[in-house]
């Protein structure tokens, strides 16, 4: 019986999948275009274009620059956040403000940023943080402002202390909102150290994906693509699994209310 | 009418609350006036709207009144006072969901600054007092409306307040729990030595928990009348209920509700150019 759930789930988990790499494969033989090449090819080319080095030359502190950049970001975002949620007038000032520095496309950015902070790990750092930070705040503003009257008069009639009502019932209560903001910045975190190595760099991820187009090396270039795609599919596991532990009450909540 | 203490625990005096100004301004209290003695158990029963909330929330410190003032244990009521717990009418939302059972009722002990060691001693005694010492693990929301209310009162019991104060704690629960939670409420008055200050606008339910009843009238408030209720103290859901002395109080305090609906009521501080009358 569980075995047996378990196949079902990975048959179809796995069938989609299959079926586009199975067909990706055909075409790309009959075919054998160069810009296409197919999914053989790009795996045989992979250990040599990758684990040669480049995991710890260039994977590695692309991935750095990007835990720093999001990690400024959240805890930015989220101090700001919870300040400027707390205290209604400041919020009406700085929102439309806030508004207009997440509606602008962070990878514009990068040129501007290159001027101010050169084109060290600081620019790059600094692209990635400023383009994950608008999510974030802005949605930390929207949980703080959420919360419940009652929460709020429950707290203040026990006179819990500024610290405590932070730590216990603010925080807390805008987590659901805060992860909505931090799910859509990693997105744009990873597409920013992509973005600002493409631009000026000597190592990383997007330096080496561009390195190899220029070098008309496309078989390698793909393969830096599908690490992206495989960067990309890990750090959101993390992210779930961090969101399913903090917010396991949440979660709850909402199954309950199914 | 006024009933005076000699040395009341609570004074309300003169207590006024206007919400807005101006031409949408509702006048929710118009005047309160009276005292609660230590250890009583006080009902105040009103009509639906009569101002029972906003009198709570001035009372709790939650809300600044328009004018005149309450004080507890001769300290005038400025912001939420150290020796008072109250349970918001809106009790399940006033629980914590990413709290356990436990952490709810233990966080205002951490805020008292209780040593760990007591809390703990605390925490258990009162969800043992409410009976829910097998459900502490428990999230808020596992629990049924009933439950969650007791949670609510746990929390403010383990408080160790010198008076208690409820906002129709019982309106949203069934009948068989809400008779449950009656006997609870009056069982941990007796044993803990409490003030309770309890708001409900059911009429039964206040002739059968309190020493004295208030009556309210619908807004602007005032105290149409104070009933004094000649119970004995050991009170039982079915043999108190069935007392003449039972039947004829809760007739008066209907008949006084009734009344209460009818009468409106204008404060002894008009606005300006406002005369001054009583009319029924
Ligand atoms: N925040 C508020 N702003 C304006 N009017 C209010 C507010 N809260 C309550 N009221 C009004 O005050 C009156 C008394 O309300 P409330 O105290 O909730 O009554 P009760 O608890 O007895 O049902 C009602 O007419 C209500 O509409
Ligand atoms: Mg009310």
């Amino acid at each position: 019986m569980k075995t047996g759930k378990l196949s079902a789930w990975l048959f179809v988990t796995l069938a989609v999948p299959a079926v586009i790499l199975a067909l990706w494969t055909l075409l790309a033989e009959l075919t054998e275009s160069l810009y296409w090449p197919s999914p053989l090819a790009i795996a045989r080319v992979f250990p040599k274009a990758w684990l040669d080095g480049r995991m710890t030359e260039d994977v590695l502190p692309s991935l750095v620059r990007l835990a720093l950049g999001y990690l400024c970001a959240l805890a930015i975002g989220i101090a700001v956040g919870l300040v400027v949620g707390s205290v209604r007038r400041l919020r009406l000032a700085v929102e439309p403000v806030f508004e207009f520095f997440r509606a602008i496309p962070p990878p514009v950015l990068v040129p501007i940023m290159m001027l101010i902070a050169g084109i060290g790990d600081g620019m790059k750092i600094s692209v990635i943080a400023f383009g994950c930070v608008w999510p974030i705040l802005i949605n930390t503003v929207e949980g703080v402002r959420g919360i419940d009257g009652v929460q709020i008069d429950t707290a203040r009639s026990y006179s819990l202390r500024r610290r405590q009502r932070l730590l216990n019932v603010t925080i807390p209560s805008a987590a659901p909102k805060i992860f909505v903001g931090a799910r859509q910045s990693l997105a744009i975190g990873l597409i920013m150290m992509v973005i600002s190595e493409m631009f000026a760099a000597s190592n990383g991820l997007g330096y080496n994906i561009v390195q190899f187009q220029r070098l008309f090396q496309l078989k390698e270039m793909w393969s830096g693509i599908i690490l992206l795609g495989i960067i990309g599919v890990a750090a959101n596991a993390i992210f779930k699994l961090v969101e399913k532990r903090c917010l396991r009450w949440y979660l709850g909540m909402q199954s309950q209310e199914r | 009418m006024q009933h005076v203490e000699k040395h009341p625990i609570l004074s309300v005096e003169s207590l006024r609350k206007v919400y807005g100004a101006g031409a949408g301004a509702v006048e929710a209290i118009g005047n309160l006036d009276f005292t609660v003695a230590r250890n009583e158990l006080i009902c105040i029963v009103g009509p639906s709207g009569a101002g029972k909330t906003t009198f709570l929330r001035c009372l709790s410190g939650l809300l600044a009144p328009t004018s005149g003032q309450v004080v507890l244990e001769g300290k005038k009521v400025e912001g939420p006072p150290e020796g008072m717990a109250v349970v918001l009418q809106e009790y399940s939302r006033s629980l914590y969901p990413w709290m356990t059972v436990y952490d709810n009722v233990e966080l205002p002990l951490k805020a008292k600054g209780l040593p760990a060691g007591e809390r703990r001693t605390a925490v258990t005694e009162a969800l043992g007092a409410v009976g829910l010492s097998s459900s502490t693990k428990a999230y808020p929301w596992q629990l049924s409306g009933g439950m969650q209310q007791r949670v609510a009162i746990a929390r403010a019991i383990a408080y160790r307040p010198k008076i208690l104060v409820m906002d129709e704690p019982f309106a949203a629960v069934d009948a068989q729990t809400r008779a449950e939670l009656e006997d609870l409420v009056r069982d941990l008055w007796q044993r803990l030595g409490v003030t309770v200050l309890f708001v409900t606008h059911d009429i039964d339910e206040s002739v059968y928990l309190g020493q004295r009843v208030l009556v309210l009238s619908s807004a602007p408030t005032f105290i149409m009348e104070e009933v004094r209720i000649g119970l004995p103290d050991e009170r039982d859901q079915l043999s108190t209920r069935a007392l003449p002395e039972f039947a004829r109080l809760r007739t008066q305090v209907y008949e006084l509700i009734q009344q209460a609906k009818l009468v409106t009521y204008r404060t002894e501080r008009p606005v300006a150019g406002e005369a001054v009358s009583h009319s029924v």
